[in-house]
C-alpha cells in the first residue's frame, strides 16, 4: 500500500470520525479487507485502521468486528482452534518514508462478546527500514496444505514484494529465514493453492481514488510456493506480470485485496473491497464474487444479474419448464417448391396470453425439456428485499415471466410451482455460480428437512431436490438469456 | 443442398405423408406401407431381438436394465404425428379402457384379452437388448406397426424394501407408467427413447412382489422403451429379480 493508499484510508477514517459516513453500522464500508473468516458461525473480516464487518449470513455485513494495533491491511487465518491476525504498522505514512512492521498476533475466537475474546500480544515477523527496496506492510497468509508451512507475503509498489515463512504454532518467523522477493509492480499480494500450483495474487493499478481508482488484481502461478510466479503469457511476476482476475465492472471500481473463501466443494468465492460503490455514494464497499477456476486460473464470476432466463439443465441442455400442455405454434412455410418470392413476414412469438388460460390454475409441477422459448419456459429471477441471503448474494424468487408463479421445494423434497408467490422459504432461492462458470441452484429451506438440498437433474427430463454433487453435472444449471 | 438431395428428399416426404395417411386407417393389421417391401411378410420374426421368458430366475442387466416383459400385441390407435401427445391427450388415452382389467391384469403368456373385435395375445419375452424394441415386437409377429398403444407388464421381486428408490424410462414415443398401481411417471410429447430420461419422484419398493405396468403409444416411426430403477445416489438398483408372474 503506497502512500497515497495511506492518504486515502487516512482521509476514510477521518470522515468516519466526523460521522459525515455512519462507519460500517449496517453498510459494507470497509477498506483493505482481510480474507473472510468464519468463526462460531458467524463470518469475519477486518481492514485499514482497525475494527472490520460481521455477518451472519455472509450478505448483510455490519461493523463490530475488533481488532487492536490499528494500522494496515491485516489478513486473517484460521490454524487449528485459534486464529492468527497479520496486520501492519506503517512507519511512512504522509512523510514518504517506508518504515514499515508486519505483526501477527492470536485469539481464539473473534467475537468480541466472547469471553475468550483476548488477542495476544503482535510480534513483529518482518520489517522494512528507509529506504530499501520494500514496504513491509499488507500482509496476506497462506498455510500450504501440501507442507503445513505458513508463510506470509507483503509489500507494496514500492520495490519488492517479499515472502517470510512463520511458524504456525507461534506466528513467530521461523528462525534464521530470509525473505524471498516474488514480485514487483503490486500491493496488497496473499497466496493460495489449487491443483499444484501456487497463486501470487497482487493488485495493481491506482488506489484509493474512489471512482476514479484503477486498482485491478492480478495473478501469477508457480509450482514452487517460492516461485518464480508467472503470468499467462510467461512474465514473471517480479518482472511485473500479472493475469487480470477481477477489474472495475458494474458501477464498482478499483477491487483490490484478494481474499478466497472456499464454501463447499465447487462453490468458492473471493473477497475484495472495491474502491468506490457508486451505488453507495462511492465508498469504499467489501465485495464478494464467485472465484472460477479456468484453466487453472482464477477469475471472477459475476455477481448474479436478475431478469427473465431459460434455465438450462448442463445435464443435457434442456430447459426448466412447467408441466402444461405444450400449446403448437403456426408451423409456418414449408417444403421445397414454395414461392420464395412471397413477402416475408416475421412470425410473433408465442405469449404469455396465448396460453395461460390452457394452464391449471393450482400448483403446477415442474420438469426439463426442449427449450422453445415459450412461456411456460421464461423464469423471472429477482432478489426478494428483506429476505436475507448467502455468502456473495440475496435470496432470489423464481416465478414465470408475467405472473407470480414462484418456483417452490416440496417436503417430499421435489420442486414445484405455486399459484403466487408468499416470500415462504421454501419459495427462496440462493444461486451460486460454481468454479466453472455453472451456478448451483438451491432453495433456502426444504419444507420439514434441514438437509441442504439443491436442484438437480436426476433424469433428462426430471428435476427433484437432492445433494449437490460438483462433480455431477446433474447439479449444474446456466442461466440463458435468449 | 443439391438437386438431387433435394429430390430425395421430396420423394422421402411423399413417402412419409402417404404412410402417415395410411397408418392413419385402423385395422391395417400389419399392411399400413405401401412400401412392397413391407407387404411381404416371409421370415419375419422377433427372435433377434426377443427370447421366451424362462422359469428361471432374471436380474437385470449389468446397468440396472429390466428385461424380461408380458407384452400385449399392439392395439390400433391411429396418429399421423406424434406431436398430438400432450399431457391431456396421454391421460385421456391411458385412461381409456381397452380391455377388461386393464390396470390390474397379471396375464399369463399367450393368454389373450379382446379390444374392439381383435384378440390380442400376451407375450412373455426377454429383451435381448437393455431396451424393448416394440416396433421390432410388432413387426415380427406381422401386427400393426405404426399407430399404436403397447401395454407391458413385468414383476419385480425384491429382497427387502427399498424406499426412496426412482423408476428411470426411456421411450418412443409417449409412455406412462405405474407401479403397484401408482402412477409413476409420464413421458410426454413426440419422444425419443433416452435412458433415465423421465425419472419418477422417490417411490418403495416393497419386499417381495412389485407389479410395474406401462404403456407407450406411437404414431410413426420406431417404438421402444427401457426401464430400469436408481438408487438414492443415481446408481442403478440390480440386486432384484425379475419374473411375469
Amino acid at each position: 500500500m503506497k502512500r497515497n493508499k495511506i492518504f486515502g484510508s487516512i482521509a476514510l477514517l477521518s470522515l468516519i470520525l466526523t460521522g459525515t459516513i455512519t462507519a460500517q453500522i449496517g453498510t459494507p464500508f470497509i477498506h483493505d479487507p482481510s480474507t473472510i473468516v468464519e468463526c462460531e458461525g458467524k463470518y469475519y473480516t477486518f481492514g485499514t485502521f482497525g475494527g472490520g464487518l460481521i455477518s451472519e449470513d455472509g450478505w448483510t455485513w455490519n461493523g463490530g468486528a475488533e481488532r487492536p494495533g490499528r494500522g494496515a491491511a491485516p489478513d486473517a487465518l484460521k490454524i487449528g482452534d485459534r486464529y492468527l491476525v497479520a496486520y501492519s504498522s506503517t512507519g511512512g505514512g504522509l512523510g514518504g518514508g517506508h518504515n514499515g512492521k508486519i505483526l501477527t498476533m492470536w485469539n481464539k475466537t473473534l467475537d468480541p462478546n466472547s469471553p475468550d475474546f483476548k488477542f495476544t500480544d503482535p510480534i513483529e515477523v518482518a520489517s522494512s527500514e528507509g529506504m530499501e527496496d520494500c514496504d513491509a506492510i499488507d500482509a496476506g497468509l497462506l498455510l500450504d496444505p501440501t507442507t503445513g508451512q505458513l508463510w506470509c507475503t507483503y509489500g507494496t509498489y514500492f520495490g519488492f514484494i517479499r515472502m517470510v515463512e512463520l511458524d504456525p504454532k507461534t506466528g513467530k518467523r521461523v528462525e534464521g529465514n530470509e525473505a524471498i522477493d516474488i514480485a514487483i509492480d503490486c500491493e496488497a499480494t496473499t497466496l493460495m493453492y489449487r491443483n499444484g500450483w501456487y497463486y501470487l495474487l497482487g493488485t495493481h493499478g491506482t488506489c484509493c481514488d474512489g471512482a476514479n481508482s484503477t486498482y485491478n488484481i492480478v495473478v501469477g502461478r508457480s509450482k514452487q510456493i517460492t516461485g518464480p510466479y508467472v503470468d499467462n503469457v510467461g512474465r514473471e511476476m517480479l518482472k511485473g506480470g500479472g493475469k487480470m482476475v477481477i477489474a472495475a465492472h458494474d458501477r464498482v471500481t478499483g477491487p483490490g485485496h484478494f481474499g478466497r473463501w472456499v464454501i463447499d466443494e465447487g462453490v468458492e468465492k473471493m473477497s475484495c473491497h472495491f474502491e468506490a460503490d457508486l451505488d453507495q455514494g462511492g465508498r469504499s464497499v467489501l465485495g464478494i464474487r464467485p472465484l472460477l477456476w479456468k484453466n487453472d486460473w482464477p477469475v471472477a464470476g459475476e455477481k448474479f444479474k436478475e431478469g427473465t432466463y431459460e434455465i438450462e439443465s448442463e445435464r443435457r441442455g434442456y430447459a426448466l419448464e412447467l408441466v402444461v400442455d405444450f400449446v403448437r405454434m403456426p408451423r409456418g412455410p414449408r417444403g421445397f417448391n414454395r414461392d420464395n418470392d412471397e413477402p416475408i413476414v416475421p412470425v410473433p412469438s408465442q405469449k404469455l396470453e396465448d396460453v395461460i388460460s390452457t394452464w391449471p390454475t393450482g400448483n403446477i409441477n415442474v420438469r426439463i425439456g426442449d427449450y422453445m422459448f415459450r412461456p411456460h419456459q421464461k423464469w423471472t429471477i429477482t432478489a426478494v428485499p428483506d429476505a436475507g441471503g448467502y455468502p456473495g448474494g440475496p435470496y432470489y424468487k423464481i416465478v414465470i415471466e408475467g405472473t407470480e408463479r414462484a418456483l417452490a421445494a416440496t417436503a417430499e423434497a421435489e420442486v414445484i410451482t405455486v399459484p403466487e408467490f408468499t416470500g415462504a422459504p421454501e419459495q427462496l432461492w440462493r444461486i451460486d455460480q460454481l468454479i466453472d462458470g455453472t451456478y448451483r441452484i438451491m432453495p433456502k429451506v426444504v419444507p420439514n428437512s434441514n438437509k441442504k438440498l439443491a436442484l438437480i437433474s436426476i433424469g433428462d427430463s426430471t428435476p427433484t431436490l437432492a445433494e449437490f454433487d460438483m462433480n455431477s453435472d446433474n447439479s449444474k444449471w446456466n442461466f440463458r438469456n435468449h | 443442398m443439391n438437386i438431387k438431395q433435394k429430390t430425395f428428399l421430396l420423394a422421402l416426404s411423399s413417402l412419409f405423408l402417404g404412410v402417415s395417411l395410411l397408418q392413419a386407417q385402423p385395422g391395417g393389421d400389419g399392411r399400413q406401407m405401401d412400401d412392397p417391401a413391407l407387404y411381404d411378410t416371409t421370415g419375419r420374426s422377433i427372435a433377434e431381438y426377443f427370447a421366451p421368458a424362462t422359469k428361471e430366475k432374471m436380474t437385470p442387466d449389468a446397468d440396472g436394465f429390466i428385461q424380461r416383459w408380458l407384452l400385449l400385441e399392439p392395439i390400433n390407435k391411429p396418429n399421423r404425428s406424434n406431436t398430438v401427445f400432450t399431457d391431456s391427450y396421454l391421460r385421456k388415452a391411458f385412461d381409456t379402457l381397452y380391455f377388461p382389467n386393464q390396470f390390474t391384469i397379471l396375464p399369463k403368456d399367450g393368454e389373450k384379452v379382446k379390444v374392439g373385435d381383435n384378440d390380442l395375445a400376451w407375450h412373455a419375452l426377454d429383451s435381448k437388448l437393455f431396451n424393448v424394441k416394440l416396433f421390432r415386437f410388432a413387426y415380427g409377429l406381422n401386427k400393426p406397426i405404426y399407430g399404436v398403444i403397447f401395454w407391458a407388464v413385468t414383476v419385480v421381486n425384491s429382497p427387502e424394501e427399498m424406499e426412496n428408490v426412482r423408476m428411470a424410462v426411456g421411450s418412443n414415443s409417449a409412455s406412462m407408467w405405474w407401479l403397484n398401481g401408482d402412477e409413476a411417471v409420464l413421458l410426454s410429447g413426440d419422444r425419443r427413447m433416452v435412458m433415465d430420461d423421465c425419472v419418477s419422484p422417490r417411490l418403495t419398493l416393497h419386499k417381495g412382489k412389485n407389479v410395474i405396468r406401462g404403456v407407450v403409444i406411437n404414431g410413426p416411426g420406431m417404438s421402444d422403451f427401457c426401464v430400469r430403477f436408481l438408487d438414492e445416489k443415481g446408481e442403478p438398483i440390480k440386486n432384484i429379480t425379475i419374473s411375469c408372474e
